[in-house]
């Protein structure tokens, strides 16, 4: 099992502030492994995925993609390793959904090469796993934005990396849908795919995550097997509200109980 | 099908600004039959022995091939340039102009007014400050260490102003008999003066930007989906920014320095071109071409016959574009979100 992935001590600040949005976050993460982010609102989740991906440069620490530093790959050498799925997106102009997902093979096309019959069946194939194939004509601006999400997943299946990269993918979903990707997510990693992931949800963490990495305000972060580090105790301190979890069947609930 | 329908909407492209050209030939106020026309053209390929006047010869070959052949320039390179434009920095109201090369251009003439007789003085100096002006907007970008483009938008306005003031200080100081009405019908856009010189050493530079533009086309579309999306894709977002807006400078500061300023064709024409055939870059680039060309071919038809006088060609295309863009808005299908 090769290792894709591996940050150490990484940190970042914004330019001209002493205060770090995060800090000392260390992972690793080898093919068809699950890791899980959580934390509360504004603990720094996102520009941390921002800093694995390499869009935001991590400040401190290092980050190796496939035994490579990542400040030395080229991007279109990171794209093909590792893609994101951005929480929000603002689409502009009003392209067409197939026209969005076949993007996903830039990393593969010359400078001057546009896509062609290949990239356009890899991009229906994908639509079509995502279960989306219906919405290949219409605008990508005038699907909801649960819908562009799983665009995005659908170009990254396109992408074809070895690390998929998710800021809390569930987060416009529906009920059904929310299943079908969990379902989806851990059907690519038993294909060998790697997949980082935040939410909000601590119970997916439980439903899919081999690991997972707390952030949380008053400690550092700790990265464990889900199971052994999601206690109550752990849970309730990370969100500041007594949680209690719940087992049934092979699910695990949490219940925050907030007054 | 899908095929048919390309190979139908290639061939109207191309065909399209073609037969305007063609047709072109016989609109002026000197009369040369159709016939005529063509068998003075083909003489320049085939020997065919000349039985028109000299003076004929001189207006279609010396006048308005010329004039034609830059007015399909400048008109297909604004419109291009705007689309480039419009693309990189993902905002509709952005024009060729927004980094300042009008302005920029616009003082660069004025001091070869002033100081030269040549026109090539005047063609070479537009030139010149169209490119830094624009220079000028990413070194106060990279000054700022700000990578968004919004910050680039705002140094082309700082930029534009700068340059407009310091246009307004030559006018002012121009002997108003002489020199200011050179600067001010300059600044108003015209084709009447081009040579076929003037066309070719601005095809030299617009040419190849052109098509490496094209080329690029699909880039294009991944890099209006903002910085974050092309980056994740693998671009390395700056770099091909940096390269597209200096291509698509290149067309725009060379068309302004054979034309002067025509204002509306690089802000409306890309829009008219999204309606027809939608945002993709991949089709819009060739429409916005094609259209461009034989938009000014028309508006420089209109200016040569309406009136004995020629209206300056900046003044047409506002009236023009501007009830146009009117328009546009009122039907909401601009191909945003």
């Amino acid at each position: 099992m090769g290792v894709i992935l591996a940050a150490e001590k990484v940190g970042f600040s914004y330019a001209g502030r002493s205060q770090p949005v995060f800090s000392g976050v260390s992972l690793d993460i080898a093919e068809g492994e699950i890791l899980c982010v959580l934390g509360p609102n504004g603990i720094g989740k996102s520009t941390l995925l921002r800093c694995l991906s390499g869009l935001a440069p991590a400040t401190t620490g290092a980050i190796h993609v496939a035994g490579q530093d990542m400040t030395e790959l080229s991007r279109n050498e990171i794209a093909r390793h590792l893609a994101l799925v951005p929480q929000n997106d603002e689409a502009v102009f009003a392209f067409a959904v197939h026209a969005v997902a076949e993007m996903g093979r830039a990393p593969y096309l010359g400078l001057f090469e546009r896509p062609g019959p290949k990239e356009a069946s890899l991009a229906l194939e994908a639509l079509a796993t995502l279960g989306i194939a219906h919405l290949a004509e219409v605008s990508y601006t005038e699907i909801s934005g649960g819908e562009r999400q799983l665009v995005q997943i659908a170009r990254v299946l396109v992408q074809a990396p070895r690390l998929m990269i998710l800021d809390e993918p569930t987060a416009h979903l529906d009920f059904a849908n929310t299943a079908r990707l969990l379902a989806l997510l851990r059907r690519l990693a038993r294909s060998g795919l790697a997949v980082i992931f935040t939410t909000h949800a601590p119970d997916q963490a439980y439903a899919l995550a081999d690991r997972t990495l707390i952030l949380s305000p008053h400690h550092p972060p700790r990265l464990g097997g889900t199971r052994d580090l999601l206690t109550a105790d752990v849970l309730s301190e990370t969100y500041g509200v007594p949680i209690r979890l719940v087992a049934s069947d092979r699910h695990m609930l949490c219940i925050a109980d907030a007054d | 099908m899908g095929k048919e329908r390309r190979l139908i909407g290639g061939a109207v492209l191309l065909g399209l600004p073609i037969v305007l050209f063609l047709l072109s030939f016989l609109v002026g106020r000197y009369p040369v039959p159709p016939l005529t026309v063509i068998r003075i053209i083909a003489a320049q390929f085939l020997p065919i022995e000349p039985d028109w006047p000299p003076l004929v010869a001189s207006v279609v070959l010396d006048v308005r091939l010329p004039r034609l052949l830059a007015g399909m320039a400048v008109g297909g390179g604004l419109a291009l340039a705007g689309a480039c434009y419009q693309g990189v920095f993902r905002n509709p109201l952005v024009s060729p102009f927004t980094l300042g090369v009008s302005a920029g251009a616009g003082f660069g003439a004025a001091v070869a007014i002033l100081l030269f007789e040549q026109h090539y003085a005047t063609q070479a100096l537009a030139f010149v400050f169209g490119l830094a002006a624009v220079a000028l907007c990413f070194f106060m970008n990279r000054l700022y260490r700000a990578g968004s483009t919004l910050v680039l938008v705002l140094a082309g306005i700082i930029v534009s102003s700068l340059f407009t003031a310091l246009l307004s200080l030559l006018k002012y100081v121009a002997d108003p008999h002489s020199k200011l009405p050179v600067i001010e019908f300059w600044l108003l856009g015209s084709l009447s003066a081009v040579s076929m010189e003037d066309v070719v050493v601005v095809l030299i530079v617009m040419i190849p930007a052109s098509i490496l533009l094209l080329l690029l086309r699909w880039r294009i579309n991944i890099l209006s989906l903002g910085d974050e999306q092309a980056g994740i894709l693998g671009l390395e977002v700056g770099r091909l920014r940096f390269l597209i807006v200096l291509l698509a400078t290149l067309v725009a500061a060379s068309t302004v320095a054979i034309s002067g300023i025509i204002g509306w064709v690089g802000l409306v024409i890309p829009h008219f071109a999204r309606i027809l055939v939608g945002p993709d870059f991949r089709k819009l680039l060739p429409t916005t071409l094609s259209l461009g060309a034989c938009y000014l071919l028309l508006i420089d038809d209109i200016a040569r016959t309406v009136t004995a006088a020629e209206i300056p060609l900046g003044i047409l295309t506002a009236l023009v574009g501007a009830p146009a863009f009117m328009l546009l808005l009122r039907r909401g299908s601009l191909g945003w979100a």
